[in-house]
C-alpha cells in the first residue's frame, strides 16, 4: 500500500512535469504545425541557466528569470529562422528545429562541459514534506507538482480568459482568417513560440535539480515527450495530459518491480534453463525494462488506434 | 526532339562510366592507407545514404532511425561470418553484405508496417521512438549483442579465391566498390520503377494518389523495405570493414542523426545528392575533427544555414549553376563569386577565431592561454584578439549580406532573361 501511494505520487509529479513540456510542444504543433525537435533542449537551458543563476541571484529568482530567458531565445529563433524556413515546407521546419537542438547541445557541453553540473535544491525545498507508512515523500516533488497545476492553470486562464487567448485560440484552427481581422498573425505565432519555450524551461528549472542537470538530459526526455504527444493524439492537449500521467505513472511504478517473465514462468512450473537461447530475455525484470515502456505503449497505441488517445486526425 | 535524347543517353552513360572510373581510379591515386581507408567509408556510406534518400527524398519521410536497419545488417553480417566461420562452412565473404541486406529488410517490414501508418510529422516521430526501442532492446541482451565490448569477427575467413583473402584493405576497397556502384544503379533503376513513381506522387500529393486507387500506406511500406534492404548492406559492408560490431554505436540516434544531416547536406531533391553527403560525412568526420576540437559546433552551424539558405543541398547548388552555364550566362557571375568567396572568408576567420578561443579556454585552459590561429598566436587572456576576431567577424557578416543581395538580384534578372528566351522559343 505505501509503495502504491508513494509510487502514485512520484508517477503523478513526472507525468504532471512531461506535461509542462508536452502541452507547449502540442500548442506549438497544433497552431504552426511544426513539431519543435529543440522543445527538450529548451527545457534543458532553463535547468542550466537557473542553475548558472541561483549562484548569483538566488534560486527564487531564477525560478522567474531564467524561463524569461528562454523564452526570448525561443521567440528570436522563430523570428530568425523557422519563419524564413516556413516556406519551404514541413520537412525542413523539423529539420531546423533538430538542427538547433544540436547547436544547444554542443554550446551547453562547451559551456558547463560534459558531465552532471552541481545544480542542487535550496534549503527550502530539501528534505521529506510528509511521512506515509515509513517511506517519505520529497518537498521537492510536491513542489513540480505545484508548479505544475499552477503553471497549466494560468496558462488555462491566458488561453480562455484574455484577448489574447482569444486570438491565439482562433489562430490555431483559422489563421487566415484572423489575419484577415487584422489581427498580427507572425507575432501571435513568435508569442506562442517563446511562450512555449518559456514553460520548456520553467519544467527544466524545477526538474533539473530534482533529478539531474546533465548534457543528455534534453535527449532523454525529448524523446519520450515525442511519444506522448503521439500516444495522447497529436494537436490534442487533453490527449497530451492523458499521455502524460500515463507515461509517468508506468514508468515510475516500472522501475519499482523486480519481477521478470522467468518468474511468472516459474510461478506456473516452467523452470528457464541457462542453456535457453532466450533466457537472458526472460531473466529481464520489469524494472529493467522500464525505458522501453513508453517505446512499447506507442507501437501498441499505432497498431491498434492510430490517431492516438484523444486526437481526431486519423492521417 | 530526337537530338536531345541522343544528348540525354550519352550524358547517362557519361554519368555511370564517370562513377565506375572514380571507384576504379581513386585508391590508384590516393595511395596512403588512410586515404583508403577513406574511400572505404565514403563506399558505403554512399550505400547508406542514397537508402536513406529513398525515404527523405524520394518518399518524403523524415526518419530519425535509419541506424535501425543499417546496424542491424552489419548485427546479421557479423553473426553470419561468425557462425560460417565457427563451423567451417565455405560461404564466401563477397556475398556477406547480401545477408546484412536481407536482415535489413526482414526488420524492415514489422517496423516498416508501424512507421508507415503515418506520414509527414508522425511518422519523423514513429521513427526516432523505433530507433530507441531497438537500441535499448539489444543493449539489454549483452549474450545476444556482444554488450559493451560489441562482437569483433576475422573478414579473412575461409580459403583465398583466386588469391583473395580480403585481408589487405584495397581488397576489401574493390568490394566496396562493387557494391557502391551496383547498389546506387539499382537504387537509380528504384526511382524509374511504377512503385518509385507511386512513391513520389504520394510524396507530394497523397490524397490525389489515393484518389487514383493507390493504397498510400503500402507504396511508403515497401519503399521502406527496399531502403531498409539496402541500408542493411550498406551496414553490413561498414562492420566487415572494421571487423566489430557495437550495439550500443551502430544503432544510436547520433548514427542516425549523422545520416540525416549529410544527406540533407549533399542534397535530397537530386538522387546524386546523398553521393555527395556521404563524401562529405567521411570529409568531415576524419578530417575536420582533425582540424579543431569544434568541428561538431561548426557542423551543426552549416546545417542551420543550409537548411535557411539552399534547402536543397550542395546538390541544387551545383545543379542551379550548371542550369546557368547551359544558357551561357554563368560568366557574369565570376566576380560576384569571388566577392562572396571573400566576404566568406573574412567572415570564417573572424568567427573561427573567437569559436576557437572559446573552445581553448574550456577545455583546454590549462596548458595556457596562447591559441595558434592560422599561424598567429592569440592570448585568448587578453582583451585584444577578442575584440579583433570580432570586428573581423562583423565586417565579413556585412560583407557577405552586401554581396549575398547583389548576387540574389542579379540572379533573379538571369533567371527572368532565361524564362522569356524560353517562351519566346516556345511560340517559335
Amino acid at each position: 500500500m505505501e509503495f502504491f501511494t508513494i509510487s502514485l505520487l512520484n508517477g503523478l509529479s513526472y507525468g504532471l512535469m512531461l506535461f509542462m513540456l508536452s502541452s507547449g510542444l502540442t500548442l506549438i504543433f497544433s497552431m504552426m504545425g511544426v513539431l519543435n525537435f529543440a522543445h527538450a533542449s529548451f527545457y534543458m537551458l532553463g535547468a542550466y541557466f537557473a542553475f548558472a543563476l541561483s549562484g548569483r541571484i538566488g534560486y527564487w529568482s531564477a525560478l522567474f528569470i531564467a524561463p524569461v530567458l528562454v523564452g526570448l531565445i525561443g521567440a528570436a529563433f522563430e523570428q530568425l529562422c523557422l519563419r524564413r524556413v516556413h516556406r519551404f515546407g514541413n520537412v525542413p521546419e523539423l529539420l531546423i528545429t533538430f538542427g538547433l537542438s544540436y547547436l544547444v547541445l554542443e554550446v551547453v557541453q562547451l559551456v558547463w562541459g560534459r558531465n552532471v553540473v552541481p545544480y542542487g535544491l535550496p534549503t527550502q525545498l530539501q528534505g521529506p514534506l510528509f511521512t506515509l507508512y515509513g517511506t517519505q515523500f520529497p518537498k521537492s516533488r510536491a513542489f513540480i507538482m505545484l508548479v505544475a497545476v499552477l503553471m497549466l492553470g494560468a496558462t488555462w486562464l491566458v488561453l480562455q480568459r484574455t484577448r489574447i487567448g482569444l486570438v491565439i485560440q482562433a489562430a490555431l484552427t483559422h489563421p487566415e482568417t484572423v489575419q484577415a481581422l487584422g489581427h498580427n498573425v507572425p507575432r501571435v505565432f513568435m508569442l506562442v513560440f517563446g511562450g512555449g519555450a518559456a514553460l520548456a524551461a520553467l519544467a527544466g528549472v524545477v526538474a533539473g535539480n530534482t533529478y539531474v542537470t546533465e548534457p543528455a538530459m534534453a535527449y532523454a526526455v525529448g524523446t519520450i515527450i515525442f511519444v506522448v504527444v503521439v500516444v495522447g493524439g497529436m494537436g490534442s492537449l487533453a490527449g497530451a495530459f492523458l499521455a502524460s500521467v500515463l507515461i509517468g505513472v508506468v514508468q515510475t511504478f516500472a522501475v519499482a518491480i523486480d519481477t521478470s517473465l522467468a518468474d511468472l514462468l516459474a510461478v506456473v512450473g516452467v523452470q528457464v534453463s541457462s542453456g535457453n537461447p532466450l533466457a537472458q530475455a526472460l531473466r529481464l525484470t520489469v524494472a529493467q525494462v522500464a525505458p522501453m515502456l513508453p517505446y512499447l505503449l506507442m507501437v501498441l497505441i499505432l497498431i491498434f488506434r492510430p490517431r492516438g488517445l484523444m486526437g481526431t486526425r486519423e492521417d | 526532339m530526337r537530338a536531345f535524347t541522343m544528348t540525354a543517353t550519352r550524358g547517362r552513360w557519361l554519368a555511370w562510366g564517370g562513377l565506375a572510373a572514380v571507384l576504379v581510379a581513386a585508391p590508384l591515386v590516393f595511395r596512403s592507407s588512410l586515404a583508403l581507408n577513406m574511400l572505404s567509408q565514403m563506399g558505403y556510406l554512399i550505400i547508406i545514404c542514397l537508402s536513406y534518400n529513398l525515404l527523405l527524398g524520394q518518399g518524403g519521410m523524415l526518419s530519425f532511425g535509419h541506424a535501425v536497419y543499417t546496424g542491424l545488417g552489419g548485427y546479421a553480417a557479423v553473426a553470419a561470418i561468425g557462425y560460417v566461420d565457427g563451423h567451417g562452412l565455405a560461404f564466401p565473404l563477397a556475398l556477406m553484405p547480401l545477408v546484412g541486406g536481407a536482415m535489413g529488410a526482414l526488420i524492415a517490414v514489422p517496423l516498416g508496417y508501424v512507421s508507415t501508418k503515418k506520414a509527414g510529422t508522425t511518422f519523423a516521430m514513429i521513427s526516432l521512438g523505433i530507433g530507441e526501442l531497438v537500441v535499448a532492446f539489444a543493449i539489454m541482451l549483452p549474450d545476444l549483442f556482444g554488450g559493451d565490448g560489441g562482437m569483433s569477427i576475422n573478414r579473412t575467413y575461409g580459403k583465398p579465391f583466386w588469391g583473395i583473402s580480403f585481408g589487405p584493405q584495397i581488397e576489401l576497397y574493390y568490394l566496396i566498390a562493387v557494391y557502391c556502384f551496383v547498389c546506387t544503379a539499382l537504387m537509380y533503376a528504384f526511382t524509374a520503377t511504377p512503385l518509385g513513381r507511386m512513391l513520389n506522387a504520394v510524396r507530394d500529393n497523397p490524397e490525389r494518389a489515393q484518389f487514383v486507387g493507390y493504397d498510400t500506406q503500402l507504396v511508403r511500406w515497401y519503399s521502406f523495405i527496399v531502403a531498409g534492404f539496402f541500408a542493411g548492406i550498406g551496414g553490413a559492408l561498414a562492420t566487415i570493414n572494421f571487423e566489430i560490431f557495437n550495439a550500443a554505436d551502430a544503432l544510436s540516434s547520433m548514427r542516425s542523426g549523422a545520416y540525416l544531416l549529410f544527406t540533407f547536406l549533399g542534397g535530397v531533391t537530386f538522387f546524386f545528392g546523398p553521393i555527395i553527403g556521404a563524401v562529405l560525412m567521411v570529409l568531415s568526420t576524419v578530417l575536420l575533427s582533425e582540424l579543431t576540437a569544434a568541428w561538431l559546433l561548426y557542423l551543426g552551424l552549416v546545417f542551420v544555414l543550409m537548411i535557411m539558405y539552399a534547402p536543397g543541398g550542395v546538390a541544387s547548388l551545383v545543379m542551379m549553376n550548371v542550369q546557368m552555364a547551359r544558357a551561357g550566362k554563368l560568366g557574369r557571375f565570376v566576380g560576384l563569386y569571388g566577392a562572396l568567396l571573400l566576404a566568406c572568408a573574412v567572415l570564417l576567420a573572424g568567427a573561427s577565431a573567437l569559436i576557437e578561443m572559446v573552445y581553448h579556454m574550456q577545455l583546454s585552459a590549462a596548458t595556457g592561454s596562447e591559441v595558434k590561429y592560422l599561424g598567429m598566436r592569440l592570448d585568448a587572456a587578453t582583451g585584444a584578439p577578442w575584440l579583433g576576431a570580432a570586428a573581423v567577424a562583423l565586417a565579413g557578416a556585412w560583407a557577405v549580406h552586401r554581396v549575398g543581395r547583389r548576387l540574389a538580384h542579379a540572379w533573379g534578372r538571369a533567371q527572368e532573361e532565361i524564362e522569356a528566351e524560353l517562351q519566346r522559343g516556345g511560340q517559335a
